[in-house]
């Protein structure tokens, strides 16, 4: 796309130059200036309707052809949800608050705060929505961008190829902190994954019950 | 005063004439002549109203053009801290909207000001008060927004305010508070100039003028100006109910009501697309008219290049969505805006190729506008074909936020605005001060500022591939953005350079710059018959226009022009004139008489800024005392229009064949009603959308079980308004028959239908247990009922003024004029008030909510 664009740039320059440095034709002498109906010339419809027609729209009808299965790959991650890992992301200013959903049920499995933990080369599920203003959520290796949006709860699936650490950030103004507003995406194997949800579980499940037993300082 | 008078004549005839003809400018001249002193802010003329605008824009330019450098200084090495997160989001937000709202616009519409009536054959534009008042509102609107930047208090929610980040709670300080209700003020000037110019157009052109025939400049600018006219309103009415939330809590965009976000949002870009085109087709319209110049030869497809340009406007109010395609809406219609998005290259190339042909076609004279219109075609060609990029919309999710729309919106805006601008500035230069530029420094200009610009936005481009987001007053080093910023300040710096050698340039040439001879440029169009600088009524007479490059066939045009050998050679009685002609075949059928020096437009002005102000201070008993005022002033305004009996007498000096236009039943007043009502109604259909993107999309809506306010009263006061509309119809109808008599009853009956509707409105409003404060749906009906009483109160006070100038037999069988004018507001007021009441009340009946 880039050559391509870079090409009629190119060209457009260049038969400007041309146009603007070139001896014209004796051809072009004896205009009847008076003429206001005058007909484009043979000639100059090539120019018009050659160049301002036909060629953007074949160019278009190219770059359409080649982006729409680029599209399709990017959005069109396989969509049964019940086997994807569900995960609601609440964004608040300037903080990401991730909570993992339990596979049936909506029951937390376990919250983190600017850091998202993933399996690698699964597909995760993310419920996308916001506690104040706009925000956008945005992890340029992964997916495009899409805005969380109060009121409202947008969707998007992701899925890491490699286990590692992928810098995450928001995308859309949202005031003060905006700059700084950024989160990490943990990517790990499936075993470390388990291993790292199982022991979220635990420690919420232990916050619970002393929560019921009514252990917890109440703050006093 | 230069004069060539046709060597032909014998010399005693020639000297008479040439007596004649300097006793005719000298009347002109002091019909025509601005006050001096201070009296010169009661000038209306559109000349020295033109040069204010742009003047003022060029200032506010400069401020914003100080608050980009503190930014690239801020971003040029990482972790900076000249600038702290507060000030650096300010500065982006002033930076965006004086650059859009306080230079782009209103130096554009003060270019279409000046140039318009003297390129179509016109002594003035056809509204001279209003020119002068949307001058005064677009200074004081701009010197209110830019107080709160000094005072620190500026808007820091971006220049697009979103909601909810811009409402009460999360910026509870005045910055949106001012940005809303300067801007609103600035818009007014917007809407005003829109009107006036469409008019003008259509209205004013030299006999013979056809549409066909006018100037292309003329064509971009009656795209301009209606595009301005169905385009300011959405952002309006946006405005006015943000700041109601803010002041008041009404609940129109917050999720506690039951709105959506997102509505603003539709709004603001409904508003906001239109907007790139409404600054993007004055500016290609002067590369339509420099080329031909330059090349010698007529434009190749003019007829193609009229198709394109309409084309572009009503495609432009398609586009919109193209903004939000990561706002998760639904992928059908992100299709049909991808695609629309594209589409708008098919008549930018038509353009393009049309402006190749005619260079290829002529002997091309390389002048110092020339370098400009290269380098406005490089940026301008690289900026849309990166927006054909990020019209995709996989690559736009992945770009959208980040510098590389940054880049490629700074190449469409500078590349297609503002170099076109500057080759302008240099080709019109000479008509303002009778002087040349110079082509050394000229060059210099244009080469730093070239270079300048493409180091800040070529690299910049790629900052935004490597995932720099926008909007951020820091970063940290290691992203691989640093070396990138670096370069964008320096460059920035260089741009700078070049643009204040632009103005040094401009400044010295006023000095030192050679004389230059009449129509310097060998130009086609009439702008060029005149004296530079030109005298403030433009022509001594208004010769008969034929074809689109009147200049280069008709080489004796400024000789007969200042001979007074064509239309309204006389000036004897006064007044100042121009003709009317019909909007498609340019055939006379008029003399309007203008109205003359003012102050009205300044009072009008201060005291809508009053309001302005004492809203922003929350003093509302003020701002029911400058409203007061305002109104006050405007309704002197109109007592004392042209057609004022003492200033046009019925008398027996009206010694044309044509008549003056109050004595008519069609005149500019009757059709810039009908446009000012087109701006109005699409105010209306904004409230319409807002009201059913209420009922069925907003994911949160909530919805009363049944309609709270009293219909039989509301139906009551809706059929008296069409009782009342009858009648005023029918007493049109019959001064229109020539039958006068018992025009004052009738009025009077008018009148008193009016007063029972208005308070039966009032009566609603006050009674209905709305919860607006509450629900977005109350608080959308309550704005309803409001709008529709203004209307109602609108009609009412115009009328009994109407009546009472009946009274003073300022109007009356002989002269109908103003009765007509306003009969499209009663019918206006009538339809908006019924539309309102099946859409707001019968549909849910219809179609209950879901």
């Amino acid at each position: 796309m880039l050559v391509f664009l870079t090409l009629v740039l190119a060209a457009v320059t260049a038969l400007w130059l041309y146009a603007v440095y070139r001896q014209p034709t004796p051809a072009a002498q004896g205009i009847d200036l008076a003429d206001n109906d005058s007909k484009l010339t043979r000639q100059h419809a090539v120019w018009i309707i050659g160049g301002g027609l036909v060629f953007p729209t074949v160019s278009m009808l190219i770059l359409l052809a080649v982006s729409i299965p680029v599209g399709n790959l990017m959005s069109g991650l396989p969509s049964e949800a019940d086997q994807a890992l569900r995960i609601q992301v609440t964004a608040h200013q300037w903080r990401w608050q991730i909570d993992y959903l339990d596979g049936t049920s909506d029951n937390n499995l376990a919250s983190t705060q600017n850091a998202l933990h993933i399996p690698v080369n699964a597909p995760v599920h993310l419920y996308l929505s916001s506690a104040d203003v706009i925000h956008s959520f945005w992890v340029p290796r992964l997916a495009g961008k899409l805005d969380m949006i109060p009121g409202r709860t947008n969707e998007l699936r992701i899925q890491a190829d490699e286990p590692g650490v992928y810098p995450g950030l928001c995308a859309e103004f949202c005031g003060l902190a905006h700059a700084t507003m950024r989160f990490a995406v943990h990517v790990h194997s499936r075993d470390d994954f388990n291993q790292w949800i199982d022991s979220q579980r635990q420690q919420v499940d232990t916050v619970r019950l002393e929560l019921l037993q009514g252990e917890v300082p109440s703050g006093e | 005063m230069e004069n060539d008078v046709d060597a032909g004549n014998p010399q005693s005839s020639a000297r008479s004439a040439q007596l004649n003809a300097d006793g005719l400018a000298l009347q002109l001249q002091r019909t025509w002549a601005n006050p001096s002193g201070w009296g010169a802010l009661a000038a209306v003329s559109h000349g020295t109203v033109g040069l204010r605008f742009m003047l003022t824009g060029t200032a506010f330019f400069l401020v914003g053009g100080v608050l980009a450098m503190l930014m690239r200084s801020q971003l040029a090495v990482p972790e900076n801290t000249l600038l702290d997160a507060a000030q650096y989001n300010q500065f982006f937000t002033m930076h965006g909207t004086v650059m859009m709202f306080l230079f782009a616009i209103p130096v554009l519409e003060g270019m279409a000001m000046y140039l318009i009536p003297k390129m179509t054959g016109a002594r003035d534009l056809l509204f001279p008060r209003l020119s002068a008042f949307g001058y005064y509102c677009y200074l004081f609107g701009g010197l209110i927004i830019l107080a709160s930047l000094f005072t620190g208090v500026a808007p820091d929610t971006g220049w697009f305010m979103y909601t909810p980040l811009s409402d009460a709670n999360y910026s509870p300080g005045p910055g949106p508070d001012f940005w809303l209700l300067g801007i609103t003020f600035v818009e007014i000037s917007a809407v005003s100039a829109g009107v006036e110019l469409t008019v003008s157009i259509l209205r004013s052109k030299a006999p013979g003028m056809t549409l066909k025939s006018m100037p292309i400049f003329c064509w971009y600018i009656l795209a301009m100006a209606l595009m301005i006219v169905f385009g300011f309103p959405p952002l309006i009415l946006a405005s006015i109910l943000l700041e109601l939330e803010r002041a008041t809590g009404m609940p129109f965009f917050s999720v506690s009501g039951g709105s959506d976000p997102l509505l603003w949002q539709h709004l603001f870009w409904l508003f906001g697309h239109p907007e790139v085109y409404i600054i993007f087709l004055p500016a290609a319209g002067v590369v339509s008219t420099l080329i031909p110049v330059f090349a010698g030869r007529p434009l190749i497809g003019y007829g193609w290049v009229v198709f394109s340009i309409v084309l572009i406007g009503f495609i432009s109010f398609g586009l919109w969505v193209h903004h939000m395609f990561t706002v998760g809406i639904p992928q059908f219609a992100q299709a049909f805006f991808s695609v629309a998005s594209m589409l708008v290259a098919i008549p930018t190339a038509v353009q393009l190729f049309s402006w190749l042909a005619t260079l290829w076609s002529g002997r091309v004279v390389f002048a110092l506008p020339m370098l400009w219109l290269s380098g406005f075609l490089v940026i301008f060609v690289c900026g849309g074909l990166t927006g054909v990029m990020l019209a995709l919309v996989p690559f736009n999710w992945q770009v959208h936020d980040t510098h590389f729309v940054v880049a490629h919106m700074h190449y469409v805006l500078v590349g297609g605005m503002f170099f076109p601008l500057i080759a302008g500035l240099y080709y019109w230069l000479p008509h303002f001060s009778g002087r040349m530029p110079s082509y050394m420094l000229g060059r210099w200009a244009f080469w730093l500022t070239f270079i300048g610009f493409n180091l800040t936005f070529l690299l910049m481009h790629l900052t935004g591939l490597r995932g720099m987001p926008r909007r951020i007053y820091t970063y940290e080093t290691g992203m691989g953005w640093d070396w990138l910023n670096l370069l964008s300040s320096v460059g920035g710096f260089v741009m700078a350079a070049g643009i204040a050698m632009i103005i040094v340039d401009v400044a010295v040439h006023f000095r030192f710059g050679p004389r230059a001879t009449r129509n310097p440029w060998n130009a086609g169009t009439l702008e060029w018959a005149m004296p530079m600088p030109p005298a403030p009524y433009n022509f001594v007479s208004i010769p008969t226009i034929t074809n689109r490059y009147p200049m280069w066939t008709d080489s004796n045009l400024p000789a007969s022009t200042e001979a007074g050998e064509h239309w309204l050679a006389d000036a004897s009685h006064g007044r100042r004139e121009t003709l009317c002609t019909t909007a498609l075949t340019g055939m006379p059928v008029s003399v309007i008489h203008l109205s003359g020096n003012s102050w009205l437009p300044l009072w009008a002005a201060l005291a809508m800024s009053a309001l302005c102000l004492s809203l922003l201070a929350g003093a509302y008993w003020l701002a029911l005392a400058a409203t007061l005022g305002a109104s006050a002033i405007l309704l002197r305004w109109s007592w004392v229009n042209g057609v004022h009996r003492d200033a046009a007498p019925l008398s027996n000096d009206e010694t044309t064949e044509l008549p003056l236009h109050s004595r008519t039943v069609e005149g500019p007043g009757l059709w810039a009603m009908v446009v000012t009502l087109m701006a109005n109604a699409t105010f209306f259909l904004s409230l319409v959308f807002g009201w059913l993107y209420f009922r069925t999309v907003s994911p949160q809506r909530i919805i009363p079980a049944e309609i709270r306010v009293d219909m039989a009263i509301l139906l009551f006061s809706g059929a008296l308004l069409l009782l009342a509309y009858g009648l005023y119809n029918n007493a049109v109808r019959r001064i229109r028959d020539g039958q006068g008599a018992g025009l004052q009853g009738r009025l009077m009956v008018v009148l008193f239908c009016g007063l029972i509707q208005n308070g039966c409105l009032v009566w609603v409003m006050v009674t209905s247990p709305l919860q607006v404060f509450d629900l977005t749906h109350d608080a959308l009906v309550l704005f309803l009922l409001m709008y529709l009483s203004f209307h109602s109160l609108l009609c009412w006070i115009l009328t009994a003024l109407q009546l009472l100038r009946v009274r003073r037999a300022y109007v009356g069988v002989e002269l109908p004029y103003e009765l007509i004018v306003l009969r499209p507001l009663w019918i206006y007021s009538t339809a908006v008030f019924w539309v309102g009441m099946a859409l707001f009340f019968g549909l849910p009946l219809a179609w209950p909510a879901s």
